[in-house]
């Protein structure tokens, strides 16, 4: 580096996307000032245009249909636009899209229709879109800041209400805790290789390796500290803890929203930190990197508790958060693929197919529960499915392909991202967990198909409200669950040029 | 590491301890003691004191903090941009209007609030 950079370094044509989301956020914060209390449509109309503007503009070059800047590099190499980072654009704008849609009646129903809640929902979906696209730990750091911050707010949104207020201090503290080993690790980090950039760590760990010298330690708990910030931000066990409470206690379209979004922001950091700098981290002189045991273990230990728990749950919203651990435990399982650096890239395009699956699927899933949940937040339990297919016909059928989805049954969504994740384990020689995996699935079948049970068999005096938006937000996603599943290519298509590797 | 240099490190931290410790130690031992009512009230910029200092702030004082930090680190970061302004040239300038642009989002956010009203 030499001297002062000049604009045209910056490339900021290739951040687009993100930049154009950035500018719109603040200005809609300020436009909505002026919108009055009574007419907040016009808010989440003008969210789902700066939302549905990025989504094109993020499509266009995955599509090969357009390149913005002069190359992959923006901000000298601190952001990464390349396929990875478009694909992880994807899958968040569409979430948050669906976030909005399931939003906004239920917050008029809930009487807490502030403009707020859709500038942190912008906020929050920059902070995923950053991570994605992250060329550095310390825009991962900042990024994990800009994704947490605003959803610990939303958390809380439902405020002066005592669980809401509960979830919302939860996830702060703890949330703070992990932010400050995900800071340690990358210090570990840095003071193990000097840089903080991926591409400056993947250089100085093969150097590390190839010399055998003692700073692999250091670079071993740097790895591991890093693992609990971010396991932390995806629910994995044993940093899950928060979850079911957090899950339970928040406003539903706010869980609907975050249970994906979160999640997205985790793992792309995951892969990119772990699958693309360190992938070359193998002590043994093999080519399996020294971090993927942890990982696998980790993947596993989350599969079994996330699916055994989740049985014994009588409350839908606990129930789909522990079914959001398993869910990240099957995910973990592409990041430990990514261990192994021939299938690294195949990994990366597993864990991104997983979480676009997941996405459609969690999404549609948390939006039947904002159907059926009465204005004060009761009768999310497990009765509250009985009997829907007869009053509901077409709502039940919804939820029964998201939970079909959830189990991973073949023509749907969750099929395809399990089959590639368990694909990528099994090129990458981890067949334990592999088993562990199709195991964990049959069980949860148990207590997904007890809900499509209860719906279709057996009667009771179930209630639902599906005002327009929700309806078109819960029929994408069972559209999206479906076409994903039957047309497995649309996603394959669309990832196939995901590549991570640095070096020759 | 050479020793001598450790022992210039030990040096400085005897000389730290020593030099306020020393004026408090001959004070006390030094002068005299002959106090009276006004001498032990606590100090408050000569007003008369009133109460006792275990009361609650307003909560508005918060917001205010967050307003005026808001431009305190603002001027900590124009002043040496502005210093530096000639050999950065257009970069910096975007940056800062970036950032200047931010924080007047921040403002205008706050203004409309009502934050800034003192009631």
């Amino acid at each position: 580096m030499s001297g002062v950079p000049s604009l045209s370094d910056l490339n900021l044509a290739a951040t687009l996307p993100v930049s154009f989301l950035a500018l719109y956020a603040c200005l809609l914060m300020i436009v909505d000032l002026f919108v009055p209390r009574t007419r907040k449509h016009i808010t989440a109309g003008l969210t789902m245009l700066g939302l549905g503007i990025a989504l094109v503009l993020a499509l266009l070059p995955l599509a090969g249909a357009a390149r913005f800047g002069d190359g992959e590099r923006a901000f000298g190499g601190m952001y990464i636009a390349d396929s990875f980072s478009d694909g992880v654009n994807v899958i968040v704008l569409i979430t948050a899209l669906l976030g909005v849609m399931v939003a906004y009646n239920y917050l008029d129903r809930i009487q807490r229709q502030r403009g707020e809640y859709y500038s942190l929902l912008l906020f929050t979906t920059l902070g995923v879109m950053m991570m994605g696209a992250a060329g550095d730990l310390v825009v991962v750091f900042v990024a994990l800041e800009l994704l947490s911050i605003p959803l610990y707010i939303l958390s809380g949104f439902r405020r002066p209400q005592e669980a809401s207020e509960e979830s919302a201090l939860k996830y702060f503290i703890l949330g703070a805790f992990a932010s400050g080993f995900l800071v340690y690790g990358i210090a570990l980090i840095y003071g193990a290789t000097g840089v903080t950039d991926f591409e400056g760590i993947w250089a100085a760990v093969e150097e590390i390796v190839a010399e055998d010298a003692s700073s692999k330690y250091l670079l071993l708990v740097g790895a591991g500290l890093l693992l609990v910030g971010l396991g932390f931000k995806v629910a994995a066990v044993p940093f899950h803890m928060w979850t079911p409470d957090v899950y339970q206690g928040a406003p539903t379209s706010v869980v609907a929203y975050m249970s994906v979004a979160a999640k997205v922001g985790g793992f792309a950091a995951l892969v990119r930190v772990l699958g693309s700098g360190m992938v070359n981290f193998a002590l043994d002189g093999g080519l399996v990197a020294a971090w993927q045991d942890t990982v696998w273990l980790i993947a596993a230990l989350t599969m079994i508790l996330g699916n055994f728990v989740a049985i014994v749950q009588s409350d839908l919203k606990r129930l789909l958060a522990y079914s959001s651990i398993a869910h990240a435990g099957y995910m973990l399982i592409g990041v430990a693929a990514a261990g192994s650096a021939p299938v690294a890239d195949e990994a990366a395009r597993a864990v991104i197919m997983y979480l676009m699956a997941y996405a459609f699927t969690n999404v549609g899933a948390f939006a039947v529960v904002i159907a059926v949940e009465r204005d004060d937040a009761s009768n999310t339990g497990l009765e509250s499915m009985r009997g829907l297919a007869v009053k509901q016909p077409l709502l039940a059928a919804s939820m029964a392909i998201f939970m079909f989805s959830l189990t991973g049954i073949p023509l749907t969504a969750g099929f395809i991202g399990k089959w590639f994740v368990f694909k990528a384990a099994i090129a990458a020689d981890l067949i334990p967990v592999a088993v562990v995996g199709v195991l964990t699935s049959l069980i949860s079948a148990f207590y997904y198909l007890r809900i499509v049970w209860y719906m279709y068999f057996e009667s009771g005096e179930s209630e639902a409200h599906v005002p327009v938006p929700l309806a078109w937000a819960i029929s994408i996603a069972a559209v999206g669950t479906l076409l994903l599943g039957i047309f497995p290519y649309l996603l394959s298509d669309m990832t196939h040029k995901i590549t991570l590797a640095f070096g020759p | 590491m050479n020793l001598n240099e450790w022992i210039f490190i030990g040096l400085f931290f005897a000389l730290g301890w020593a030099l306020p410790a020393t004026p408090i130690v001959l004070g006390k031992i030094l002068a005299p003691k002959r106090p009276n009512q006004v001498k032990q009230q606590t100090y408050e910029c000569g007003v008369e004191m009133v109460g006792s200092p275990w009361t609650q702030f307003r909560a508005q004082y918060y917001i205010f903090a967050l307003v005026f930090l808001v431009f305190d680190v603002e001027l900590v970061f124009l002043f040496p941009w502005a210093l530096a302004y000639n050999q950065l040239g257009l970069f910096a300038l975007f940056e800062m209007t970036v950032f200047i642009f931010l924080l007047v989002v921040a403002l205008v956010y706050t203004w409309r609030k009502g934050a800034l009203r003192w009631s």
